[in-house]
């Protein structure tokens, strides 16, 4: 697959196109130039180290939106083994915009869900962007309720734009869809992991992102709205986005000093997007050593903590009565 | 200014603007729903509904309050708690700006009262939102005052009513506006293990992230008239299917066909409405006419 470069990653494009021709001139010439490439790969690396050391919000808004980032299916590929995929909300429809169903983690049964976004126009149409209906709220919200019943652990994969805003998903009660999930997650007997793997597009995302454990993907967002949308209502400009970005606090390493996210996983050079293998890798550990630790707690405690955590959430402060 | 000296010519604006002196200010009201003109005190004596067309004017969280509890016996609940500026957030204007102009214009510290009491002698602890407060949005205050009023229900044995108007999470403290969805939500499973009913009435407009969370969890949902409920707004609706939406789209009427509320309530019936159906949920005896 050829990397599709960022706007801010053009020196670097630059540089490895220079790369690709040598090795192209290599092929055919009695010339020794391996010498030289390896300079230039070092080069690229060190250049990519450095602005990747330098990412702003906004920066990192497009690296978590890039096209060639793992999606959960990616996931369910390279770390889970057995998995059947579940279907459908029993009431109206499969929503493609999420995915879930059983599988093996370690040899653990779990339940795995989370946001599908499409490769190329055609199955991004079929995912309608990961951005889901009330149908698919209702799916996730079913294969938690089987998790619950037959005590098998939920890992969610969060990574959407945001809900659907379409006159279909209210008419069939996106409100309700949402709030109904809030509501299920706060209680339900299992523990659930979260973890956002690019996109946290507010109420689509946290929808299924109540759980024990919020983990964050170094460059994923997670936002109570999109950079361009704040923008456009608060300075009634999109151009604003990376302002807005700014501000919003919306990166891995602002939320985790906020209090917001329990912890960071870090993602290759250059991003998941980079090196798939090394971030399966990485989120394998982070994976493994979340669930030990919720394991650690008999059920009444975890609910009980969860629940702590929840109700503790807030910035405000409290003036002493008089 | 009242909108409709802002549709005014501006040569008209002037001369009506000279004329204004000799207007007692707010004596009349106009009826933005049938223009009619209402003199004030009879738009007030009918819980501000328009006497002529039935709407619903949108009226103040502590107006809301007082038309649902007894006089007697209220106690305000979360008044301590007050905003802060996580995120240093600034647009145009500084947050903290933002939240001092919002407090001299309303007169509250943040868009949710709560207040204990009792409506017709049924224990309620009942929370409202402010609207004219940055557009009635959640931020980690209202989050706060909302799980402190479900506490306080549960200490008093107490049904927890609250009646929503919010434009959603409030942008300005970012992340913890959204987690405001979640905690809220989760202290409504707490009211539940004890078996206390929570109604939850949509007023005008209840909206994004208020609408997907506590306001669609009541045991009970009900709305006001006409009240504009939904999750995403209608023009950013529109800017995506890009086809203009059904007439009463998103409407509390469109909401109750659709099956997503319980009743339409009348303001001026609300009180005795909400009363009866509590006192039945809480085993109560039937209350006098």
């Amino acid at each position: 697959m050829k990397t599709t470069f960022l706007d801010f990653e053009q020196p670097i494009a630059e540089l490895e196109a220079k790369i690709e021709e040598l090795r192209f001139v290599q092929d055919d010439s009695a010339l020794d130039i391996s010498e030289e490439i390896r300079r230039l790969q070092k080069k690229s690396q060190t250049l990519t180290k450095d602005i990747y050391a330098k990412l702003n919000a906004w920066q990192v808004s497009q690296v978590a939106r890039h096209p060639q980032r793992p999606y959960t299916l990616d996931y369910v590929q390279g770390l889970f083994t057995d998995f059947v995929e579940l279907h459908g909300d029993r009431a109206y429809a499969d929503d493609a915009a999420i995915v879930g169903g059983m599988a093996r983690f370690n040899g653990e049964p779990v339940m795995v869900i989370g946001h599908q976004k499409g490769r190329d126009t055609k199955e991004k149409i079929y995912r309608n962007f990961g951005m889901p209906r009330p149908e698919g709220y209702r799916k996730a919200l079913r294969l938690m309720r089987l998790a619950e019943k037959f005590g098998l652990p939920i890992f969610t994969f969060i990574d959407t734009p945001g809900a659907y805003p379409g006159i279909g998903a209210e008419e069939r009660g996106q409100s309700e869809a949402i709030a109904r999930n809030l509501y299920v997650m706060a209680e339900l007997k299992t523990p659930i992991v979260c973890t956002i793997v690019g996109e946290g597009g507010s109420g689509g995302a946290l929808a299924i992102g109540v759980g024990d454990r919020m983990l964050i993907l170094q460059y994923s967002t997670y936002s109570v709205i999109s950079p361009e949308g704040c923008a456009s209502i608060l300075w009634k400009s999109a151009d604003k986005a990376s302002v807005a970005a700014e501000t919003l606090g919306i990166t891995a390493d602002r939320l985790k000093a906020n209090g917001l996210v329990d912890r960071v996983v870090e993602e290759p050079l250059g991003g998941a997007q980079r090196d798939w293998d090394a971030m399966f890798q990485a989120m394998r550990r982070a994976l493994t050593d979340t669930l030990a630790e919720l394991r650690k707690q008999p059920l009444d405690a975890l609910l009980d903590t969860r629940y702590q955590r929840l109700r503790a959430y807030g910035s405000f402060k409290e003036i002493p009565a008089k | 200014m009242s909108w409709f000296q802002k549709i005014l010519p501006p040569k008209i604006k002037r001369r009506a603007q000279a004329s204004k002196k000799s207007m007692p200010e707010g004596l009349w009201s106009k009826c933005p729903a049938c223009n009619e003109v209402l003199y004030r005190a009879d738009l007030e004596s009918n819980l501000e509904v328009c006497p002529k067309c039935g709407h619903h004017h949108r009226i103040g969280a502590r107006q809301r309050l007082a038309m649902l509890l007894d006089a007697e016996g209220q106690h305000e609940i979360g008044a301590h708690i007050t905003p802060l500026d996580p995120l240093k957030f600034k647009d145009s204007k500084k947050y903290p700006d933002r939240l001092k102009e919002a407090q001299t214009g309303t007169s509250e510290t943040d868009a949710l009262v709560v207040i204990g009491g009792s409506v017709k002698a049924v224990p309620v602890v009942a929370a409202a939102f402010e609207f004219k407060f940055m557009g009635g949005s959640m931020g980690s205050v209202v989050g706060e005052r909302f799980a402190l009023g479900v506490e306080a229900a549960i200490e008093s044995n107490s049904a927890f009513v609250c009646f929503s108007a919010s434009g959603g999470a409030r942008m300005q403290e970012g992340l913890f506006s959204l987690m405001q969805m979640a905690k809220t939500s989760a202290a409504l499973t707490q009211l539940s293990r004890h078996r206390l009913p929570f109604v939850s009435v949509l007023t005008d407009p209840t909206m994004g992230g208020v609408s997907a969370s506590f306001a669609m969890l009541g045991d009970l949902i009900v709305a006001e008239p006409n009240a504009l409920i939904g999750f995403a707004g209608p023009r950013v609706i529109e800017q995506t299917v890009r086809e203009t939406l059904p007439e009463g789209f998103q409407r509390a009427e469109f909401l109750q066909e659709k099956g997503a509320i319980d009743r339409i309530i009348d303001r001026r019936q609300m009180r005795s409405e909400l009363a009866s159906t509590l006192a039945m949920m809480m085993g109560r005896p039937a209350l006098a006419a």
